[in-house]
């Protein structure tokens, strides 16, 4: 198994009451808001969570990036990937990931991931994500060719890993007379690409296709099912077969000493109005193009107040189908067992406190899951034979399915 | 070519540049082409049933809006006014009268930039394409779809009254649609062309530009730069209206329509 820590560093100083009061945490909810003397407290709160992760165990991190919102500190997670490639020295760097149409040249990202490989020493997971909705327009980048870009972008950075320059590049997006990168991945053939994702389904059958593995964010487990359908179709469709080493899960789980305690700060995953990436406005969190055509009219009628946000469920419905898990270490361990049973997963990603969480409970947190609750999930992911990637030694994408796995060079 | 009509009005699928056209016709007389708003157009308008009484309206939806077919090639808004003179071309209807609305407007403002002699008269009400200078046009990124349509009429009785004070889903899923194709040609620079205003000064069509005095969405200071780039026009304000002329005012649209067509 591979098992990562995750937070969303949640900017926690920002004024509750001034979101809710404004009807939306994105976008246009004022940067004034923002206070850079809690941030900067908060910033290194989190590394030292990070370097704490490391030392109790984990495989890996997470890191992620989103704009203009409280809900998530970090506007650039290879600054991240960047600093800790230096602070850490065993535990992956898992990029989940770079939002790559919000990129108008995809070779600076292929750069940057370069160089985060080889200053972290093969320690890079590159995932690419294609950005939340207001994330377009708060990057003032067209929601109506976002999947052409984030296919395009893709291809460009692959090709800039794999391909001796210099080569010239004449997209629909992108146009460079000369790509000729001066800083290539550690890793051969390049570092492994995994695709976070929770709605599109689109994205399931493009990770699929690419043999990339797909990490499902806090879906519920019978989603989770469907997706892992879905996927497993697509993938024998592509002449492979697919496994617990293409499925990942992030699960929100806070552990303390107490149940009670647990499923009070366990509240805080709601703390963005119930919604993981804020209170979102109808209009900018769908952007029209952006979404799938097959979900236009639920987000027409959405984003005038007429349906239910396709995307939000309360706190108990999510204690209760297990996409938030709380408690001390002793009750959690069934749930997750139950997770891992059900939808087989080789990669977990924990996503451990959020929101108001103080920062001593997030630390007990994280040294509670590292003494009981990792040796326990990898026990069981030995009995039930989930193989990691790295443990199946998995072909890295399926264009290179007949090479080696990717090992540092 | 498929060819349908009812009492009054003819729909066919025209091909320009490989692409379905959805075009409408109705009324006898003279040839205007009517190019309409972002948000597209309902069916039967006061405004469209008054002019057929003068005019043989032809009124295309833009490709990619209201039934026409979207090319996914077809990046810019230019592009579309390339489209429509080939449609002009196709028609063979000589020198058309040419009337563009809002976004439309633009598209009407750019035909008149590539050919500067082949229109009788060219009308452009509340058109897109300029930057203003010191206000914005509205960003309908930033509105629900009711939002922005609304924000077009000062008398929002007039919306009620055309739309229904709470449009059904079906009209939403038309103005996604249509506000995604939008995006697809007219994202950045977001409704102006920079170049145009140098542009217009070799336009040599007699234009008339109209504008709303109450127009939220595209600001009256871009009529007065149409009026001072084009040689020879004027501009022509319309109280009691917003960006919507010809839904809150149609009959004074027509009349200024009719009668700047009528003049020698």
């Amino acid at each position: 198994m591979h098992l990562m820590y995750f937070t969303e560093q949640p900017m926690s100083a920002y004024p509750e009451q001034a979101g809710k009061d404004f009807g939306a945490t994105a976008l246009m909810f004022s940067n004034k808001h923002f206070d850079p003397v809690a941030g900067s407290r908060l910033y290194n709160e989190y590394i030292e969570h990070y370097k704490l992760a490391e030392e109790v165990g984990f495989d890996g991190i997470m890191l992620n990036e989103h704009h203009n919102a409280p809900f998530c500190m970090q506007a650039k997670c290879n600054v991240f990937a960047s600093i800790l490639a230096a602070l850490t020295t065993r535990v992956k760097l898992v990029l989940l990931g770079n939002p790559l149409p919000l990129a108008d040249n995809p070779v600076r990202l292929a750069e940057e991931l370069a160089m985060i490989d080889m200053i972290s020493r093969g320690r890079l997971v590159s995932g690419f994500v294609r950005g939340g909705g207001q994330e377009q327009l708060a990057a003032g980048v067209n929601p109506a060719y976002n999947r052409e870009r984030f296919e395009e972008a893709h291809e460009l950075i692959v090709r800039a890993w794999t391909h001796t320059g210099p080569f010239r590049w004449e997209g629909t997006h992108y146009q460079h007379r000369v790509v000729n990168p001066w800083a290539v991945p550690l890793q051969k053939p390049h570092p492994r690409v995994w695709i976070p994702g929770v709605l599109s389904k689109e994205t399931i059958i493009w990770a699929a296709r690419q043999r990339y593995p797909y990490i499902a964010l806090s879906t519920a487990i019978d989603a989770t099912k469907k997706i892992w359908e879905l996927y497993d179709s697509v993938a024998a469709e592509a002449g492979y077969t697919a496994g617990p080493e293409n499925r990942g899960y992030l699960q929100r789980c806070h552990v303390a000493e107490t149940e009670e305690k647990a499923m009070a700060n366990a509240r805080q995953f709601m703390w963005m109005q119930g919604e993981f990436t804020g209170l979102a406005h109808p209009v900018w969190s769908t952007p029209s193009g952006y979404f799938s055509p097959s979900y236009r009219k639920a987000f027409v009628e959405f984003a005038v107040g007429r349906g239910a946000n396709p995307r939000a469920a309360s706190f108990e419905d999510q204690i209760r189908n297990q996409q938030i898990i709380a408690g001390t270490p002793k009750t959690v361990i069934p749930k997750l067992r139950r997770l891992l049973e059900e939808t087989r997963p080789s990669i977990v990603g924990f996503w451990a406190s959020d929101g108001f969480v103080s920062n001593a409970d997030a630390i007990t947190c994280l040294k509670l899951l590292g003494q009981e609750v990792l040796p326990a999930v990898r026990e069981m992911g030995k009995e039930l034979k989930l193989l990691s990637p790295f443990e199946a030694e998995a072909p890295v994408s399926i264009r290179e399915s007949k090479g080696p796995a990717p090992a540092a060079a | 070519m498929t060819v349908t009509s009812d009492a009054v009005w003819t729909t066919e699928d025209v091909k320009v540049c490989g692409v379905a056209v959805r075009l409408r016709k109705r009324g006898a007389g003279p040839p205007l082409l009517v190019l309409h708003h972002d948000i597209g157009t309902l069916e039967s308008l006061p405004f469209y049933e008054s002019l057929a009484q003068r005019f043989t309206v032809h009124l295309p939806s833009h490709p990619g809006y209201d039934g026409s077919e979207r090319p996914a090639w077809l990046r810019s808004t230019r592009d579309v006014a390339v489209m429509y003179q080939a449609l002009v071309a196709f028609l063979e209807l000589g020198p058309v009268n040419l009337v563009g609305l809002g976004f439309g407007g633009w598209i009407a403002a750019e035909m008149a930039t590539m050919s500067p002699q082949a229109f009788r008269r060219v009308v452009l009400v509340g058109a897109m394409g300029i930057k203003p200078a010191r206000g914005e046009i509205l960003d309908q990124a930033l509105l629900s779809y009711i939002a922005y349509a609304r924000a077009g009429f000062e008398d929002q009785h007039a919306f009620d009254r055309l739309y229904g004070a709470d449009p059904p889903t079906p009209q939403l899923e038309q103005w996604d649609l249509n506000r995604e194709m939008t995006f697809r040609i007219a994202w950045k620079p977001y409704m102006y062309n920079p170049a145009l205003p140098h542009l217009l000064q070799g336009v040599r069509s007699r234009t008339l530009v109209v504008w709303g005095r109450a127009d939220q969405v595209v600001p009256l200071e871009c009529g007065e730069e149409y009026a001072r780039a084009i040689p020879g026009s004027r501009l022509s304000v319309v109280e009691k209206s917003g960006h919507f002329v010809d839904m809150e005012q149609p009959d004074a649209l027509v009349k200024l329509i009719s009668e700047f067509a009528a003049g020698s």
